[in-house]
């Protein structure tokens, strides 16, 4: 396979960082983990001349808790680190699981959240958890700083609403309350290395008398985008579940879904296991958050 | 686009090497420095047969640019028994349970699991086969592999004792 050429900048700084990026909008490219972005340099599909790494930019691989704040994953943050993160680990369950699980050690030792997020692929195991937990993603560019929510950064395969200039800098999650529950199960042929072929993650936040107050469900692999599914959210809103309302409420994650077949699964059977893994995801936070410790 | 001078640290010998921005990490190690221990499998992420330690962390040396590593500290399976003649307990394990057969994995399979048992030393079989998890064996099965790197935690351990 041939050596890709380009000239490689590694600043000291985010300043520096910036500034590059805005210098090499048109052919420039930024490096994290590579792990996305270096197949893709060797593939010669993509015009790059110039890349950028973050490698070398103190500060952006911190990850910090706090009860008011919440969460903030610096762009830096390796995959591995934040499923061994103790506070990851205990607030954010899902987002930590998956962490642990897709890739692998190496790749999960060198990759970051913040380039899983930016490489924007439907599958990005870390997406449905983060969607789930309400997370938001802030972009730097030269002039200025900008929030935007998860929902609103996905817009198709590889696609998101980053400009060509921007940096993100970090991931924000908020702090969950009390009494709620998270998870995130995923389905792969193996059951590690392999991209997902299903991912669910959900969120439930209860009152004292275990009525849902708040109810989120996100899904990966099963749309061009991972997705947000609003109609199950509302149903579980306000109730108590029972078997029904859970299949009531998997029904309509189905419905959000508009999977296609490839080489991992169908459609048809994408649509089965967002179902099955939907109830039990519901099932699983509905518990945690009974016990009121998470 | 010029070749870019960096300095490795390569099993604590420091190298100084011109090289393709572009170039993968398992390439130099290869072509510049011929340190051949290191394989190239599939030179996508996926086999695990070029892990080396950066730093003390388990990567894959394929997706690794060689420009990245510039001063870090690097260690392949050449670094495990640097004289040559007294093998690493990984290694001996690995001889001793048949956990070789072709061994176009084995050096990988031995980093991951140094990288695995510098953290955790007495790890379960299920812990060991999720450590892992990212190298591919075509020969083994796997079971004498896992059956290694238990015997050789059960070594080390005692020589920690020992000392
Ligand atoms: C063998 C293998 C297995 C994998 N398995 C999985 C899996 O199971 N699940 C899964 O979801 N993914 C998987 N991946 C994909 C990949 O590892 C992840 O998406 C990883 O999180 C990417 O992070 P990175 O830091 O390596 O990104 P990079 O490759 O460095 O970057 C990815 C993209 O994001 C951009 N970018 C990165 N950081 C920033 C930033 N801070 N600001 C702006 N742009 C940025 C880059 O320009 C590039 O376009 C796998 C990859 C391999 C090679
Ligand atoms: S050669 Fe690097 S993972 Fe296969
Ligand atoms: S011994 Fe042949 S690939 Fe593992």
């Amino acid at each position: 396979m041939p050596t890709p050429r380009f000239t490689f900048h590694q600043p000291q700084n985010l300043e520096q960082a910036l500034d590059l990026v805005g210098m090499y909008r048109t052919n420039g490219k930024i490096l994290a983990g590579g792990t996305d972005l270096v197949p893709k340099l060797r593939a010669g599909l993509m015009d790059v001349h110039h890349v950028v790494s973050l490698n070398r930019v103190p500060g952006l691989n911190r990850i910090t808790f706090h009860e008011d704040d919440g969460l903030v994953i610096g762009a830096g943050a390796r995959l591995a680190d934040v499923a061994l993160n103790p506070e990851v680990m205990k607030h954010y369950p899902g987002l930590a699981h998956a962490c642990s699980v897709m890739a692998t050690t190496q790749i999960r030792n060198m990759g970051t959240v913040a380039g899983n997020i930016v490489n924007s692929a439907p599958s990005a195991d870390t997406a449905a958890p983060l969607l789930a937990y309400k997370a938001a993603v802030i972009l730097v560019e030269r002039g200025g700083r900008r929030h935007v929510p998860l929902t609103e950064f996905f817009s198709g395969p590889g696609l998101n609403v980053m400009e060509p200039m921007e940096i993100m800098e970090a991931i924000r999650v908020p702090s969950p309350p009390r009494r709620s529950g998270s998870a995130y199960l995923r389905l792969s042929a193996r059951s590690k290395v392999d991209i997902a072929a299903v991912g669910v993650a959900g969120f439930l936040a209860l009152d004292m008398d275990g009525v849902i107050i708040e109810a989120r469900l996100a899904l990966a692999a099963v749309a061009p985008t991972p997705l947000r599914c609003p109609e199950a959210e509302a149903m579980l809103a306000g109730q108590k579940p029972d078997p029904q309302l859970l299949t009531r409420a998997a029904a309509a994650c189905v419905r959000a879904c508009r999977p296609i077949d490839d080489v991992r699964a169908t459609a048809a059977y994408r649509r089965k296991m967002v179902q099955v893994l939907a109830g039990r995801v519901i099932e699983q936070c509905y518990q945690t958050a009974e016990r009121g410790d998470a | 686009m010029a070749k870019q001078l960096i300095e490795l640290i390569v099993n604590g010998d420091r190298y100084e090497v011109a090289v393709e921005p572009g170039a993968s990490l398992a390439e130099v190690l290869r072509e510049e420095l011929y340190l051949t221990g290191t394989k190239v499998g599939c030179n996508q992420g996926d086999c695990g047969a070029c892990t080396v330690l950066v730093d003390g962390r388990s990567v894959s040396s394929c997706l690794t640019l060689a420009v990245e590593a510039h001063q870090r500290e690097v260690t392949t399976i050449e670094g495990l028994a640097p004289s040559g003649e007294t093998l690493h307990p990984l290694q001996e394990a690995f001889i001793e349970k048949g956990a070789v057969q072709c061994g176009f994995c084995s050096a990988g399979m031995i980093l991951a699991a140094k990288a695995l048992l510098d953290r955790n030393p007495a790890p379960s079989p299920e812990e060991i086969r999720h450590g892992l998890s990212g190298n591919l064996c075509r020969c083994t099965g796997y079971v004498k592999i896992v059956e290694a790197i238990q015997a050789a935690s059960l070594k080390l351990a005692a020589g920690k004792e020992a000392r």
